[in-house]
């Protein structure tokens, strides 16, 4: 293998996580068109070929969850990719793989909804993604990127955890990032080592008991074993709660988002201290596990938290949580598929400010 | 796995194939479960591919096969038992994969991934056991139940413009290019069992030519469904279902 370092590219960010993917040594895609995300599978079916990697064009996204769930309880490192309504059709299969401990990777770039929705992007989704989807207790290891590097970075990323604990991986990003080009540097092919796999359907040889892979246990006392199992997985998965904090130490005001609307925050957070708020970021980067110590420790010595998302309020729920009542929690949002602007955010961040100074007086 | 042996000066004519886990099958006296179970793990056991072969148990009276198929095994979605089992073929081209599925399973709410996995041609076996009725659920009505047919949803009788007509699938799946072969069989009498038998043989062994999926159909009763004794199912089933599905291979490699 070739140790020369990458070059930096300009890619989309759906072929720059597409393209990562093949390198991060995936058997298998299996995947199925829908705007805004057609651009994986269309990149994974040119260039799969040459990495050896299985890519399918399933008749709908019920059948590709499906496949991943085969492929991927047979061993292999697979992946899926799909958006909003596509992702609601994979949620069955999704509780079966958290169930069966199936480790794989999706991707929804999350569009408007909802129903059929728009083709812009929206964050809408992340009630899906975080507090399981489909039916049943289970979590989805959760990871949230915010540029194009990060769409590269986080496959990898996803896949190491996904494999560490046995747990389906999910990447929610949106169409704006899956859209947008970027400067990337795309991580090494081969540098994502292989696990063992022992509990893989892949032929019983004479001396083992066989492996089977299921979601059933029609005993309430082992269904509620495995429950449990699962839970503890999902306590000591806490460990690995991810987030990246901007200008936080000295912020009177907190702005919580994550993905595309973490960026506008930034930016917004340029404005507002521009203007002399001493204004600060925090993003999530794992959306499950919550960082909410992070989130908690950073709102103790702010005055307000805004919550901003491209949805009606879904994350700041966590968010609340985390703060436990200590701090003001506002929210700042837009639907339908519609980029918030640093302005309004702004216009926000001003807003809380003068009405906490009012109250003040 | 223990052997087993018969008391001295007597021969050995009949055992339980090793590849089948030696414990009491939870389907009902009579049922055609238990001989098809039988039938797929003689045929792995005599053709030694026990080690290589990986089956798909989904929702339905046999979803619980992996408690008595020595094989590794997945337990699929309703209905998506192909489609699994094509997410396994395709990671492992040289492991032998077969499905196990009820008419509700394979010709309901799976209708799309039955078709379009043997459209894709994988090379898959898949075990298709159609006894007109839902099982696992208490005995409603199936896409393959009988025009008139009594069960808990068409208490009157399945009535053909309220309820369609009986899907006879494995006739639409031997008009697919991807179908290799595909046959109709039963398990009634110790006649239908042979034939029965071969047609799985050969089934495995066509895996192997890695050209299409083979598709058995195995026209099965369900006496605790039908509410009849097994003999009374048996006699219904020759006289009633095999008239509607006629025994017979529909498409053989090499013939068609």
């Amino acid at each position: 293998m070739s140790h020369k370092p990458e070059q930096p590219r300009l890619m989309k960010g759906n072929e720059a996580l597409a393209e990562s993917a093949l390198r991060a040594g995936i058997h298998a895609y299996f995947g199925y068109p829908i705007t805004p995300q057609s651009e994986i599978l269309e990149y994974l079916t040119e260039h799969g070929r040459q990495y050896g990697c299985v890519v399918l064009q399933a008749e709908s996204e019920i059948a590709a969850i499906n496949m991943i769930y085969g492929a991927g309880g047979a061993g292999g490192r697979v992946m899926t990719s799909s958006s909003s309504p596509g992702i609601s059709l994979m949620q069955e299969g999704l509780s079966y793989m958290a169930c069966a401990e199936i480790p794989c990777l999706v991707v929804n770039v999350n569009r408007g909804g909802p129903g059929l929705g728009t083709i812009q992007p929206a964050q809408g989704d992340y009630f899906q993604a975080t507090k399981g989807g489909g039916h049943g207790d289970y979590r989805l290891i959760v990871l949230a990127p915010s540029s194009v590097q990060e769409m590269a970075d986080f496959v990898f990323e996803g896949f190491r955890l996904a494999e560490k604990y046995r747990n389906p991986a999910f990447i929610l990003t949106d169409g704006a990032l899956g859209q947008m080009m970027e400067k990337v540097i795309l991580p090494p092919a081969g540098s994502l080592p292989h696990p063992e796999k022992p509990w893989a359907t892949v032929g019983k040889p004479k001396h083992r008991e066989r492996n089977i892979l299921t979601s059933l246990h029609i005993e309430s006392e082992k269904m509620e074993k495995v429950n449990h199992r699962l839970q503890e997985k999902y306590t000591a998965l806490q460990r690995e709660a991810r987030h990246e904090a901007f200008q936080t130490d000295d912020a009177e005001v907190l702005l919580v988002a994550y993905g595309l609307s973490a960026r506008i925050c930034q930016k917004a957070m340029e404005l507002a201290r521009e203007k002399g708020i001493r204004a600060g970021v925090l993003r999530p980067i794992t959306l499950y596990p919550f960082p909410s110590k992070a989130v908690a420790g950073a709102a103790e010595q702010a005055s307000n938290v805004l919550v901003v998302e491209l949805n009606s309020g879904q994350m700041i729920e966590d968010v609340k949580l985390a703060v436990n009542g200590r701090r003001p929690v506002h929210f700042k949002g837009r639907m339908g598929g519609i980029i918030i602007s640093p302005e309004e955010v702004l216009a926000e961040i001003e807003h809380i400010v003068e009405h906490t100074q009012v109250e003040h007086v | 796995m223990e052997t087993m042996t018969a008391p001295a000066g007597m021969e050995l004519v009949y055992r339980r194939p090793s590849t089948l886990v030696d414990t009491p099958m939870h389907y009902c006296p009579g049922c055609s479960h238990g001989v098809v179970h039988r039938l797929i793990m003689e045929v792995v056991e005599e053709t030694g591919i026990q080690e290589k072969t990986i089956g798909v148990a989904p929702v339905g009276c046999s979803v619980f096969a992996y408690n008595y198929l020595d094989v590794d095994m997945q337990e699929a979605p309703h209905g998506r038992a192909t489609a699994v089992a094509t997410g396994i073929k395709r990671v492992h081209p040289d492991k032998i994969v077969f499905t196990y599925q009820g008419d509700g399973d394979l010709a309901a709410i799976g209708t799309g991934e039955t078709i379009h996995t043997v459209n894709r041609g994988e090379s898959i076996v898949v075990v298709f056991i159609n006894n007109a009725i839902y099982g696992m659920t208490g005995g409603q009505m199936a896409p393959t139940t009988l025009l008139g047919m009594v069960t808990s949803t068409t208490p009157f009788g399945r009535e053909q413009p309220v309820m369609g007509y009986p899907l006879k699938i494995t006739e639409l799946i031997a008009h697919l290019p991807g179908a290799y072969f595909v046959t109709r069989q039963a398990v009634h009498t110790t006649a239908h069992v042979r034939k029965a038998k071969k047609a799985l043989q050969a089934a495995f062994e066509y895996q192997g030519h890695n050209k299409g999926t083979c598709f058995l159909e195995f026209v099965s009763n369900c006496p605790s469904g039908w509410k009849m004794t097994p003999l009374e199912a048996n006699d219904w089933l020759e006289k009633n279902m095999l008239p509607m599905y006629p025994l017979g291979d529909l498409k053989v490699p090499g013939r068609n």
